[in-house]
């Protein structure tokens, strides 16, 4: 692709990169990536796609702006409280970077429209606040042989892994199970350092950049955990489980709503279950 | 290295870092490994520091000419792509 003279500035300081390269600009814009939340975690990842100059970011997320979420998710301001949030977002990243075609989408994901919505995606980025919409994302990309770039955070902790399906682990290789209702913190215990999600939704941007450039290795088998009071990121190794019911060689899950039907009602009318 | 006839020339007077290079990598890019690409300049800092970038990414510097008072011209052949 040819840039414009505008573009060559913009870019300038990725394209310098060895590992980059018009080549590698090339391919960044003319990315999809689908996200999946636009709250501590969505906001950073699309800010920096948005920067980086991915060609389309769908977002989806079905809440409106409030003022308590303005301590971490830094996408939106005073000014857009009470507006949906993906269309808070996508005036900030439009601002930030005009050439990127953000997609708002206000709704609420789930068993019936999730693959439709993220089949024409090269990537989709889990920035989800509760349980049943991350372990739906999972399956749904595993079904559909996509890439995804999942991170979680809470308190002062937070993980980040990349499923590539057919090659690695997937979430439930991770956590076979979503856990039960008693072990998920409540909404008053889910408290987070407002920056935590920034560093976890860099790490995710990360991610999704290399895996659009193919350069350098990928959490693809591994999980990333980072303990900000500590100050320590820690890489487990995660195997591929071959028992597992979504990526396993005899897998249970084969498409969406069967047996997975306990999260396809749970992500209709569940409140988040955890702050992100 | 009169001899060294250049697949391609890049005129990048005028422009100063990181544009210098930007041109010059985009330029080098697009061309075939085992062509030449010329560049002509009239950055100082640029005259160093593209030879030594260039070769860092793996290309072979041929010449790095100062052809009067403030243009330099430089001969790098594409050895990686
Ligand atoms: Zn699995």
């Amino acid at each position: 692709m040819e840039f414009t003279e505008e573009q060559i500035m913009r870019y300038s300081r990725h394209i310098i990169l060895p590992e980059v390269g018009g080549k590698g600009q090339a391919k960044i814009n003319s990315a999809k990536v689908f996200l999946i939340g636009a709250g501590g975690l969505g906001c950073p990842v699309g800010y920096f796609l948005t920067a980086a100059g991915v060609g389309k970011i769908a977002i989806v997320d079905d809440d409106n702006v409030e003022l308590s979420n303005l301590q971490r998710q830094i996408a939106h301001n005073v000014n857009t409280i009470g507006m949906p949030k993906v269309d808070s977002v996508k005036a900030t990243f439009n601002a930030l970077n005009p050439d990127v075609e953000i997609v708002p989408l206000k709704l609420r994901l789930n068993c019936d429209n999730i693959m439709d919505l993220i089949k024409d995606y090269d990537v989709v980025v889990d920035g989800s606040d509760n349980f049943p919409t991350r372990y739906m994302v999972n399956d749904a990309c595993v079904l559909l042989g996509k890439p995804l770039v999942s991170g979680a955070v809470l308190r002062f902790e937070g993980q980040v892994t990349t499923i590539i399906p057919g090659v690695g682990h997937c979430y439930r290789c991770l956590f076979e199970e979503m856990p039960p209702e008693g072990m998920v913190p409540s909404c008053q215990e889910a408290g987070v350092l407002g920056v935590l999600p920034g560093i976890i939704g860099g790490l995710q941007a990360m991610e999704v950049l290399k895996l659009i450039i193919g350069k350098g290795d990928l959490l693809k088998e591994s999980l990333l955990l980072f303990d900000g009071l500590k100050m320590t990121f820690r890489k487990v190794k995660v195997p591929k489980n071959p028992d597992c019911p979504v990526c396993g060689k005899n897998p249970t899950i084969t498409k969406l709503g069967e047996y997975a039907a306990n999260y396809c009602s749970m992500v209709k009318s569940t409140p988040p279950l955890t702050t992100h | 290295m009169e001899d060294i006839i250049p697949d391609k020339k890049l005129d990048i007077r005028g422009l100063h870092c990181p544009y210098t290079f930007v041109r010059s990598k985009l330029a080098i890019e697009a061309m075939n490994v085992g062509e030449v690409l010329e560049i002509l300049l009239d950055f100082a800092e640029a005259s160093n520091s593209i030879p030594k970038s260039m070769q860092d990414h793996g290309h072979k510097v041929l010449d790095v000419a100062r052809i009067n008072e403030k243009e330099w011209v430089i001969l790098v052949r594409k050895d990686k792509d």
